[in-house]
């Protein structure tokens, strides 16, 4: 079953593997107003990013609203080789969430 | 009459620039075509020109290519392929319809005019007798853009190979792309080439302006605006919002400076496409392609 | 470029794979841990303080910053920040002018290499800022990215 917003890669080269993902998410500042009805859009972003390798905590982001909508990440780190899991899992300020897991390539 | 004159003198006063007479042979233009570009960006070799601005400057190369990590069209072309397979519409073409837009457009002896791959796709869909009124199919953008978008996907890395059949017919429709492209026209009287011949490379406020040549490599192209603008009109956004076809820039073109469009698929426009895809012969598809 | 084969690739249906599942992740429980305070800061120095407890951080040309000169599109600026310092715990991305200008901030675990690409909001012309607490030490680096507005083409 595909994850519904994260898209998920990683590549091993040598002994670094990068880590790519793009997350599909409003990341909504609140500051913005519906042109319609002239009321106020709330905020609705991302404030937190864990990703895993192999059920180890590899990289924990804390996000605001100043990330781009759909948010891009890429990061990388030692010690992982093809066929570990990778793992990305996020959880926004109104307690939505998502995860997704991907082998390394 | 006028018109006509207009254009011819819009001709003579290129004095050597991109393009002979309008009596020089295709392949003669061709050969200027290219020369021209060569001189004017020394380093950019013919097969980069693919990528539009993207080859001419470092830094929105940087920002495209982080763009095209995840490409935005990826569910699009998707969506197309599902669309091409639900309606059979490999059994209308050569090849099965896959790996072949490097030959469109074509001239189509039997109607003797110039046939270009959005009204083959329309006519298969006609043939097997699919409403494309209620499948809401149009000419410039969504499902048929999502369809030839999953043609070009296959195409990509053939270099475009449009052949100007060399029937009078055939070379006066030619040669009609080729005067609309330099001639002068609407409220700002300018020609495609003034901004994609002549000033290609220069900035026009916050754009950089891409060459001609290479131009209809990447097409159907994935706009960022039209995302933004169809998500917006939507209250959505789709996998299929930023796709538009050649002639839905060409119209987009002729609006920006005051002209009235022409309608997609118009004559026109399709004399147009025939021009300006010969124009990129032997350049590799790259479509589609994300583009502001 | 071989990004386009690539993508055929990934096309062609042997995409991501993705594990099914009850209990893949837990993120940690986000009020408790989320920096509020430095988001909300409207100030750098506020913000740093906040998130490294001190304001001080040291200019450092071992910080490098990739980010385009000009930003064809103020929404979605990719910004990389590449940190040769030894003993790298965390990288934060500051915009200058933007309102609140802590835009996101990263935490490194034990095998994580000192660098990481993201995209942010800019809401004009400024200086992006990355401080690093490297060694128990905060160093910083700037980039100053133009925002500009579309043209015929936009």
């Amino acid at each position: 079953m595909a994850s519904k917003t994260i898209k998920l890669r990683a590549r091993a080269k040598g002994d670094t593997v990068t880590v790519k993902c793009l997350i599909k998410h409003p990341m909504e500042t609140g500051m913005r107003k519906d042109k319609k009805t002239g009321k106020v859009i709330p905020a609705h972003f991302i404030q937190e990013v864990v990703c895993q390798h192999n059920g180890n905590t590899v990289l924990t982001a804390d996000w605001g609203p100043a990330v781009s909508k759909n948010p891009y990440l890429s990061f990388a780190f030692t010690g992982g080789k093809p066929g570990d899991s990778v793992s990305i899992s996020w959880v926004d300020n109104t307690g939505d969430k998502d995860s997704a897991s991907t082998k390394i390539k | 009459m006028k018109k006509f004159l207009i254009a011819v003198s819009a001709l003579t006063m290129l004095g050597g620039a991109a393009i002979s007479s309008a009596q020089a042979s295709p392949s003669e233009d061709l050969k200027q075509f290219r020369a021209y570009f060569f001189k004017k960006f020394p380093g950019v070799k013919l097969q980069d020109y693919a990528n539009g601005i993207y080859a001419l400057d470092a830094t929105r190369r940087f920002e495209w290519e982080a763009m095209e990590e995840f490409p935005p069209y990826e569910d699009g072309v998707e969506v197309g392929k599902k669309l091409f397979n639900k309606y059979d519409l490999g059994s209308c073409f050569q090849k099965g319809g896959i790996g072949i837009k490097q030959y469109y457009p074509y001239w189509d002896k039997k109607t003797q005019k110039v046939r270009t791959l959005e009204q083959d796709i329309m006519a298969c869909l006609k043939k097997k007798g699919v409403d494309t009124k209620k499948a809401k199919i149009g000419w410039k953008k969504g499902k048929l853009a999502a369809i030839s978008a999953y043609m070009a996907y296959t195409s990509r890395g053939k270099p475009t190979s449009v052949t100007i059949d060399p029937s009078k017919a055939s070379l006066n429709a030619y040669n009609k792309g080729k005067i609309f492209f330099y001639a002068k026209r609407g409220q700002l009287n300018m020609a495609c080439a003034d901004c994609h011949v002549y000033n290609a490379g220069m900035l026009i406020r916050g754009n950089l302006l891409s060459p001609a040549l290479g131009h209809t490599t990447h097409f159907p192209v994935w706009r960022r605006k039209w995302a933004k603008k169809t998500a917006a009109k939507k209250g959505k956004s789709g996998p299929l919002d930023g796709f538009g076809t050649i002639h839905r820039r060409y119209g987009g073109c002729n609006k920006q400076v005051r002209a009235k469009p022409f309608k997609a698929q118009s004559e026109t426009y399709r004399d147009l496409e025939y021009f300006h895809t010969y124009m990129s012969n032997g350049i590799k598809l790259n479509g589609p392609s994300v583009r502001q | 470029m071989q990004r386009r084969t690539f993508l055929k690739g990934s096309l062609a249906g042997t995409a991501v794979a993705v594990a099914v599942g009850a209990g893949l992740l837990t993120p940690r429980a986000v009020l408790a841990a989320w920096p509020k305070s430095a988001f909300k800061a409207k100030k750098i120095d506020d913000a740093l303080a906040k998130l490294f407890g001190t304001a001080d951080n040291t200019p450092s040309d071992k910080i490098a910053i990739k980010a385009p000169d000009i930003a064809e599109n103020g929404a979605v600026v990719p910004v990389s920040v590449k940190a040769s310092l030894d003993g790298v715990e965390s990288i934060a991305i500051l915009a200058a002018k933007n309102a609140n200008p802590l835009t996101s901030s990263f935490s490194l675990g034990a095998n994580a290499l000192p660098q990481v690409s993201t995209r942010i909001k800019m809401g004009k012309t400024s200086d992006v800022i990355a401080v690093v607490k490297a060694g128990g030490k905060v160093y910083s680096a700037r980039k100053n990215v133009k925002v500009t507005i579309g043209g015929c083409g936009g």
